[in-house]
């Protein structure tokens, strides 16, 4: 006797496991039991398990039945036809799906040949190992599997055009890339999904090669005559958002350019993009910490007195500006009501981004890098036909990654541009490195795709003759213009006197741990201590008793409240954290004193 | 002649002035050339001197930091190759510096007196005497027998002539073992019975389970062996360690012979010993990933951790732990308890290290924290000086 579950819960139990499995399938596969239900024996706690639920992960596959697949010549030939869908192919027994469990009692076969009695199952085909983006990686069965992962992650984070509707959306942190090209080495995959209306990158002519050390590192370099002529141009947006808020007593956010009466008022320069709404206008220009939706708020914190009191009553400012070290051009404004009734403003900023130093570029093959330097058309290698690469990819980026699918792409690449063909390099059904070379011969180029350049600065012929052809190249979302930061001097937090952290703050890069350790190390002492003066204050300390004394501004001097006028009190120069410490120390019952003694 | 040296003896180590002694003999050096040999080596000496304030103790844990982060994990063990698994890598390293007790995979290099290793068989027969091996490592039922009221042992044949024993020799190692106990011998084993008065059932049952213990040949505690070649000598690697026992063999070299736990060579060799034990297990870790790390710091490492005659670990119950300073015990691990500590006894902090300098934001007391100006003063008059 053994136990079945459905779902999880104790139904009944049976004495032929076989009999009662088979039935079960059987009835699936004949649309009497739904087709969502799995059915799995655990051999090891000899239970049977019948699972209904939603959430299991589930894959199709062919049925096969006495060594033979269910899946005939003549229902292939009806698929070719368009006479069959993939519903009817489940529903006539032919494709079911399985779940993890019952995925543990079947013998699946990858390909109708190696078919025995013994299998159960017959794999659809071998590319079903592979996900979405994994599948969209040209040659990927020749690329080594760390990079394939790397490459199908970066595909996420290319430019490209996310969304048909972006212009009437309202996405963070969105960008579109301007001249968006289908692969010319494509995948399977590129057409089932559609890659043609939302492609994510450019078809790039790249040289194999070194030049002047601006690619070492995994950077790249880009030709600035592709740059000009619109080569990975992008628009970036950036939406705000605000609402009219109400309060308690009736009193509610006021949208419009605000009075110079009100508390915090900026200056007329800040809300000179604003329309008389209070509302920024379309297709204006602002540049940093400038206001885009003026507005103003009622008081804080209103006592019952202060309610009557007229110099209380003003109204505070609360206007939304853009960032500090961002700029951009109005695109679109949105007013309409939020869900509680209150007026919502929306607006969004476009910048048009062009590529410049320290943006990031990738292939799909994991070779991912920043622009190093971007060099002007004329001081570009060329080849003997006048061609000059988009981009200079270092060699040294090749071997130890293994990353031959790169290499091929290219290969391909200039096969499919020169006979203006797509190439299919689906993993594991692609043309071969013979076939592409021969091809390339055909058409009067040198089969391992290799070409003489010339050296634009001397016009020598360089020695070594450089790899090239057309490679898929993807912008990714990391932009300098995003990440640049420095500051000298700048806010500090309340509590501790220590510069903020973070970009959009104007914070300050943190001297660590490891980095004071380094400074130690240099013996450079008075550099460290400099490093750390953030925060410093001076105290004064009563030599008494070793505690905070006062200072008196108004005498000019400093008492200790303990011990009275008599005793000595001096100034001590020391880190305010440590100032907070003795008091945090205080505060747990641990009495803190300092003891004062002349330094030398 | 030795007089020169002599007046060399606190600029230069003993070993450097032997050296040049030595070599000035074997060239035939002139007094003079003596004398300028001499000097240069001083010269070369002191440039080699590490500065005063220098952070050495920093230095050498970022020698280690740095090197540590690229350190494989955990290796787990070696496919296909016979070999003891021993913890190598961060782990090892880490409770090397830690000094934990007991080291967590015991290892020992056991090597042998030259006239032992003529051939493979008398080395294989040395190590299966250096293995622990227990009664129920030889016997094929362990069984008791509530009519008689006794324990029956039936032995494994083949192991028995394998490892050549006899049985009056197993009769008296259990005998000596379990005391209390008679011992006979039966047809395929041996029999125990209780010499006390009074025996129940948990009794045997006891007895039983101790018989199981009993240790018959070898060294507690070593629980694998494995001879091995190692350029043309011959080693025993052992897993589990018992350095006491197995230097007490006659077979054994004991200048050569190692294990991998520092408490053992400090309780039976002293304290250098354990020093250099540090070092050499330190390197070979070190050796075994591929890193590069200048003696000197595993050198000064090993010397702190062994000045005070004891090994301490760098934890905060051993070398940090002992800091005067009570912000840089409290900066360390568990500050809290330092601080409540401190306010117990009414600690001062004289502020004479790093830590706490950086603290309170003051330069610190190294490198060009350290020295400080002094002005000679004019003298003044007797009683202006008393002041």
């Amino acid at each position: 006797m053994i136990d079945v579950f459905l779902n999880e819960a104790f139904i009944g139990s049976v004495t032929d496991i076989h009999e009662f499995m088979e039935s079960v399938k059987k009835q699936r596969r004949e649309g009497i039991i739904p087709t969502n239900l799995n059915i799995g024996h655990d051999e090891g706690l000899n239970e049977i398990h019948i699972e209904t639920t939603k959430g299991r992960c589930r894959r199709p596959l062919i049925i096969v039945e006495n060594g033979k697949s269910k899946l005939t010549s003549e229902l292939i030939t009806k698929i070719e036809n368009n006479q069959i869908t993939w519903e009817e192919l489940t529903k006539q027994g032919v494709i079911e799906y399985l779940d993890a469990r019952e995925e543990e009692n079947a013998y699946v076969a990858i390909s109708e040949e190696e078919l025995t009695k013994e299998h159960t199952h017959l794999e659809i085909s071998p590319i079903t190992i592979l996900g979405i983006c994994t599948s969209l990686v040209p040659f990927s069965n020749y690329g080594s599997s760390s990079r394939l992962i790397r490459g199908s992650k970066i595909q996420k984070q290319g430019l490209g055009l996310y969304a048909k509707n972006f212009l009437i959306r309202n996405d963070t942190d969105a960008s579109v890339l301007h001249y968006a090209q289908r692969p010319i080495t494509t995948t399977f995959m590129h057409d089932i999904f559609n890659y043609d209306s939302r492609p994510s990158g450019q078809n790039l002519t790249i040289a194999v090669m070194s030049y002047e050390g601006y690619n070492m590192q995994d950077a790249t370099i880009l030709n600035r005559g592709s740059v000009e002529r619109g080569l990975a141009r992008s628009t970036f947006f950036r939406p705000y958002s605000t609402t009219e808020l109400r309060y308690s007593g009736g009193l509610m956010d006021q949208i419009g350019i605000p009075d110079k009466e009100v508390k915090g008022y900026k200056s007329e320069k800040d809300y000179r993009h604003l329309e008389d709404d209070g509302i920024v206008f379309t297709e204006a220009q602002v540049g940093s910490e400038e206001v885009i939706i003026g507005r103003t708020s009622p008081p804080r914190f209103l006592g019952s007195l202060e309610e009557f009191n007229i110099a209380a009553n003003t109204r505070r400012e609360s206007s939304i500006s853009i960032g500090e070290e961002t700029q951009g051009i109005v695109d679109m404004t949105i007013i309409t009501e939020n869900e509680e009734g209150n007026r919502l403003i929306q607006t969004r900023l476009r910048e048009n981004r062009i590529p410049e130093i320290g943006d990031k570029f990738a292939s799909r093959h994991g070779q991912k890098g920043v622009i190093g330097m971007l060099i002007p058309h004329i001081d570009m290698p060329f080849s003997s036909r006048g061609i000059t690469p988009d981009i200079i990819f270092s060699p040294h980026s090749i071997p130890s990654r293994m990353t031959v699918s790169h290499l091929l792409e290219v290969l391909a690449g200039k096969v499919g541009a020169l006979n203006s063909k797509l190439i299919d390099a689906t993993t594991f059904d692609n043309p071969s490195e013979e076939s592409l070379r021969k091809q390339l011969l055909e058409l009067g180029f040198s089969e391992d795709g290799k070409e003489s350049f010339y050296n634009p600065i001397t016009g020598q012929k360089f020695d070594a003759k450089i790899y090239t052809g057309n490679i898929y190249y993807l912008r990714l979302k990391h932009m300098v213009a995003n990440k640049l930061h420095a500051r000298a001097a700048g806010r500090v937090q309340l509590l501790t006197r220590q510069p903020v952290e973070g970009r959009a703050m104007g914070g300050g890069l943190r001297v660590g741990e490891m980095e004071k350790d380094c400074l130690v190390a240099h013996g450079a002492a008075l550099l460290l201590k400099e490093r750390f003066d953030s925060d410093k204050t001076i105290l004064h300390i009563c030599e008494n008793c070793g505690m905070f004394a006062t200072y008196d501004y108004f005498k000019n001097k400093a008492i200790c409240t303990r011990c009275g006028s008599d005793t000595k009190v001096s100034p001590v120069e020391m880190s305010y954290a440590f100032k907070l410490f003795l008091d945090e120390i205080r505060t747990i019952g641990i009495d803190s004193q300092i003891k004062l003694k002349d330094k030398f | 002649m030795t007089d020169i040296f002599e007046k060399y003896k606190d600029k230069l180590p003993g070993a450097i002035l032997e050296e040049i002694k030595l070599e000035s003999k074997s060239n035939e050096l002139t007094q003079a050339e003596i004398i300028r040999a001499l000097d240069e080596s001083v010269k070369e000496y002191e440039a080699a001197l590490i500065a005063p304030g220098e952070a050495i103790g920093i230095i050498t844990a970022e020698s280690f930091g740095e090197a540590g982060t690229q350190m494989t994990l955990n290796v787990f063990h070696f496919a296909g190759v016979a070999e003891i698994q021993v913890t190598r890598g961060l782990p090892r390293l880490i409770e090397l510096f830690d000094a934990r007790k007991e080291p967590s995979t015991p290892s020992m290099e056991v090597y042998l007196k030259p006239e032992f290793t003529a051939n493979e068989k008398t080395i294989r027969r040395v190590a299966s005497f250096i293995k622990e091996m227990k009664l129920q490592e030889i016997s094929s039922e362990i069984s008791l027998n509530i009519m008689k009221q006794s324990v029956d042992i039936d032995f494994n044949e083949e192991k028995i002539k394998l490892y050549g024993f006899k049985k009056e020799e197993i009769i008296e190692k259990v005998t000596k073992d379990l005391k209390n106990v008679t011992v006979k011998e039966t047809k395929k084993g041996i029999t125990i019975t209780s010499n006390s008065e009074e025996v129940n059932l948990s009794m045997l049952y006891k007895i039983k389970e101790n018989a199981k213990s009993v240790l018959i040949r070898g060294i507690s505690k070593i629980t694998q062996v494995l001879p091995k070649k190692e350029d043309s000598k011959y080693v025993i690697l052992c897993a589990g360690s018992n350095l006491k026992e197995v230097l007490n063999m006659k077979e054994v070299e004991s200048k050569l012979t190692t294990t991998n736990n520092i408490f053992e060579i400090s309780s039976s060799l002293g304290i250098e010993a354990a020093r250099q034990a540090i070092i050499n297990e330190a390197l070979s870790v070190i050796e075994n990933q591929g890193l590069d790390i200048n003696i000197r710091h595993v050198m000064f490492l090993a010397d702190i951790m062994t000045q005070t005659g004891v090994v301490r670990g760098i934890t905060r119950g051993g070398i940090s732990g002992e800091k005067e300073s009570v912000l840089a015990r409290a900066s360390f691990e568990t500050p809290i308890n330092h601080l409540i500590d401190a306010s117990l006894t009414g600690e001062l902090d004289n502020l004479k290290s790093v830590i706490e300098n950086v603290i309170i934001n003051q330069p610190i007391p190294l490198g060009t924290g350290l020295p400080g100006l002094m002005s000679k003063m004019k003298k003044e008059d007797k009683k202006g000086a008393k002041k």
